[in-house]
């Protein structure tokens, strides 16, 4: 109580506040699709992996943080919510892990290869392209959604339909990311016009006041802001690449890896892919589009 | 008044001053009251904006936020000042051999922007291998900087003494070392205290460059609050509010500093031989 | 060395920025900081607070929370547009321009009050004053540590390149995203930093020892 009390007291400035903290949340921030059953006795053969997670009766799931819609970490509940959160207890679902024997852990991209060789993660499910360098280091299944370079706009505006239509246009994206690299080398705008943030929100904020006109990034990460603000953004919906998303996981371990390539053939067929994926991305209004699994 | 500039005012003086006031009153109430319409006009005072501030995972995460800059600040501070006295001492070694390398190191450090050190730790070493946290980049890169001030300022604390300590130190048979520990340096400590003080305020601000490189201290966690969509992008509250604690910090520090240079002024034993601006080299009290 | 020649337009047009931005929030912040420390002898308490007020608040905030502040905050307030580089300026100079201040005024104050006192004697205007008798004294005592705030500034026009500023700072992110070596470009960064510091800082060193007047 004491701590609490302080915190409103640094927090408040002086303004009288009430000396407790609210619980809860202000309204729907990413979603949550109908939680799946865990499933009981659960065999993988020659897993180091799945061993790990038995000795230790926890999952431990690398994700992202700042992406709502996808991995997002509500800060009035430290809760995460998001399609890929969800893709991600499916997995565990099914090796007999329901949500409270979860612990997520928030990775950014810099960092998430060296997490999944060390072992800090079992696995990784956030925004995760499947590309061959990639490959080299560690496995994935999937993918499990197909994203391409897309582009965020305010809802009113309809001058930008497509990439080619850039021109004059203010662009925003993360500091030295792969879609900006792409804008800048395909000539899509013109440089003065090419701003940069570290985090996707940031840019998301100057496109709220108007400082730049659109953002441009995966449609899936686009979709996820559009679904947090439908009354502001609209994702444009003609991406111009193609970057397929996996679960991340250790390069060795096969078994686990055809574990999750059962388990996502099974979900896209049943349907489960498809209520998780109206339950948060879909949200935003743009249609979903199965992905193929290219096992391997 | 404790400005050279003006004589006592007279009749007329305290006359135009008056009216003086009241233009500048007029004039701070006038800035005040447009930013308040700023605020109004643009929608900043809706409730919808400052809701996150009720929230208690909020309110932790804000105190965790200020945590990690307070522990960047305590580890760097230490770390620094250690540094400091380690190259000041090699500066003002008799021996070339210890005092070249030191003054090498301590005007590189001086001169290369903080960012620029945090960058070639963070983004440039993993090249070669060497990965650090973020907390370790922030930490060493305060070290250096600060500690190469710091270096400066011990040294021009204790070139400041009066020769007269040295050479009655020495006449009384001490050793070079006792000389420095027993005579120069408690004299130095406590002359330079408001100095080093306001250079850990500059250390203390600095920490806040640590969000360009992820460390999650309290910029860090301001921006994540400031993206939040359900809370309307509350980036000017949050901005307000972290500036508060940030000003409430340094000026903790700084009252320290004003009460330490104080003491030190009513006791007569200790001599304040340079004023602080003085010594304050390169970017001393001007840090990021 | 080959970082430096495959990349040196992107080298001359960052510290081109960096240049840019020191100079005009150089001129910026002494002209500021000159104004508020007049408020601050000033006989009007109004203006002397209002001056400390905006010294103490500056001087106690993180020159990246400034920023902060007017990349993000600032132009939801809708008061006037600015472009990233404009933005980075206007921080910069309300930053620097809070220590201009103290240094202008504590150089003013190293003037003994018997030089004032001895010029109305004589029968000075305010202005005589001024000019020949206490800004000259003054003026020595503020060179050198001025001095030290524009070689803070120059380092700190850094801080822009987190925001959004293709200044000198944001070289290591054009190379890491052309896949260039970041470690031998951010050296070579520093090391023109250096260049630039170096001749400044022995600028004021001998005129702190050629200046320094005994008291």
């Amino acid at each position: 109580m004491r701590a609490r009390t302080l915190a409103a007291v640094l927090l408040a400035g002086g303004l009288a506040l009430t000396a407790c903290g609210k619980e809860g949340t202000p309204g729907d921030t990413g979603g949550t699709a109908p939680s799946q059953a865990a499933a009981t006795d659960v065999k993988i053969d020659g897993s180091p992996t799945f061993e790990k997670i038995k000795a230790r009766g926890r999952v431990i799931i690398g994700v992202k943080e700042d992406q709502p819609g996808l991995g997002f970490k509500d800060p009035t509940t430290n809760k995460y919510s998001g399609f890929d959160i969800e893709i991600a207890k499916l997995m565990a679902a099914k090796l007999g892990y329901a949500e409270d024997k979860i612990d997520y852990k928030a990775v950014a991209s810099a960092g998430r290869e060296q997490a999944l060789i060390n072992g800090d993660v079992d696995y990784y499910v956030g925004t995760y392209t499947i590309n061959a360098a990639r490959k080299e280091k560690i496995a994935f299944a999937g993918p499990y959604y197909t994203a391409g370079q897309d582009l965020l706009v305010r809802k009113d505006d309809t001058s930008i339909t497509g990439k080619d239509t850039l021109k004059g246009k203010k662009v925003c994206s993360a500091t030295a990311s792969t879609p900006i690299k792409k804008i800048r080398d395909e000539n899509l705008t013109e440089p003065e016009n090419i701003t940069e943030f570290q985090l996707y929100s940031q840019c998301v904020s100057k496109l709220a006041e108007g400082a730049v006109d659109a953002v441009t990034t995966d449609d899936a990460i686009l979709k996820g802001f559009a679904a947090q603000d439908p009354d502001k953004f609209k994702v444009v919906g003609k991406p111009f690449s193609l970057e397929p998303y996996g679960i991340g996981l250790s390069k060795e371990d096969t078994a686990l890896r055809g574990k999750f390539f059962d388990v996502l053939e099974a979900a896209l067929k049943d349907g489960t892919w498809q209520t998780i994926y109206d339950n948060t991305l879909g949200k935003s209004g743009s249609a979903a589009t199965k992905p193929i699994i290219e096992r391997y | 008044m404790s400005s050279v500039l003006f004589d006592v005012p007279g009749p007329r003086a305290r006359f135009r001053h008056r009216v003086l006031a009241v233009v500048g009153v007029l004039g701070v109430v006038g800035l005040l009251g447009f930013i308040v319409y700023r605020f109004a006009d643009s929608g900043q005072f809706e409730p919808r904006l400052w809701e996150w501030l009720q929230y208690e995972t909020i309110q932790i995460g804000l105190i965790e936020g200020l945590l990690n800059t307070l522990k960047a600040f305590a580890l760097g501070a230490v770390l620094a000042m250690v540094f400091g006295a380690f190259f000041a001492a090699g500066r003002l070694s008799e021996h070339a051999i210890f005092r070249g390398p030191s003054s090498v190191v301590v005007e590189f450090f001086r001169a290369v922007p903080l960012l620029i050190m945090m960058f070639t730790f963070y983004y440039g070493l993993p090249q070669v291998g060497v990965k650090m946290t973020p907390f370790t980049v922030v930490v060493l890169s305060l070290m250096l900087y600060n500690g190469s001030v710091l270096a400066e300022i011990f040294r021009a604390g204790i070139k400041s003494l009066p020769k007269g300590q040295t050479e009655a130190a020495y006449a009384l048979g001490m050793r070079k070392t006792q000389v420095m520990v027993l005579v120069l340096l408690p004299q130095a400590l406590r002359s330079m205290m408001p100095t080093i003080i306001s250079q850990l305020v500059v250390l203390l601000k600095d920490t806040a460059l640590g969000f360009i490189i992820t460390y999650e201290e309290l910029l860090y966690y301001a921006r994540f609050i400031g993206s939040q969509g359900q809370f309307g992008r509350p980036l000017v509250p949050i901005t307000i509010i972290v500036g508060a604690m940030y000003i409430t910090m340094c000026l903790l520090l700084t009252l320290l500093a004003n009460y330490l240079e104080k003491r030190n002024r009513r006791n007569k034993k200790v001599q304040t031989a340079v004023p602080v601006e003085d010594i304050a080299p390169a970017g001393a009290t001007t840090g990021a | 060395m080959s970082v430096l020649t495959n990349f040196s337009s992107l080298f001359l047009s960052a510290f081109g920025t960096t240049l840019k931005l020191f100079a005009f929030s150089a001129v910026g912040s002494l002209i500021l900081g000159t104004f508020l420390a007049m408020l601050r002898v000033s006989p009007v308490p109004v203006f002397r607070a209002a001056a400390t007020t905006y010294v103490g608040m500056l001087r106690n905030t993180p020159l990246t929370l400034v920023f902060f502040f007017f990349t993000f905050a600032y132009p939801l307030l809708k008061i006037l547009k600015l472009d990233p580089d404009p933005t980075a300026i206007v921080a910069l100079t309300l930053y620097t321009s809070a220590f201009v201040c103290e240094v202008v005024r504590s150089g003013i104050n190293t003037v003994p009050v018997g030089q004032a006192e001895a010029s109305r004697a004589l029968g000075l205007t305010f202005s005589q004053m001024l000019a020949s008798v206490v800004l000259p004294q003054a003026l020595r005592a503020v060179v050198p540590p001025l001095v030290s705030t524009m070689i803070a500034l120059l380092k700190n026009t850094t801080v822009a390149a987190g925001f959004s500023v293709q200044d000198a700072g944001s070289i290591s992110y054009s190379l890491s995203e052309a896949g260039a070596d970041t470690l031998v470009g951010l050296g070579w960064v520093a090391f023109f930093f250096v260049l630039l510091v170096i001749p400044l800082t022995l600028l004021q060193r001998s005129l702190e020892k050629r200046w320094s007047v005994a008291r």
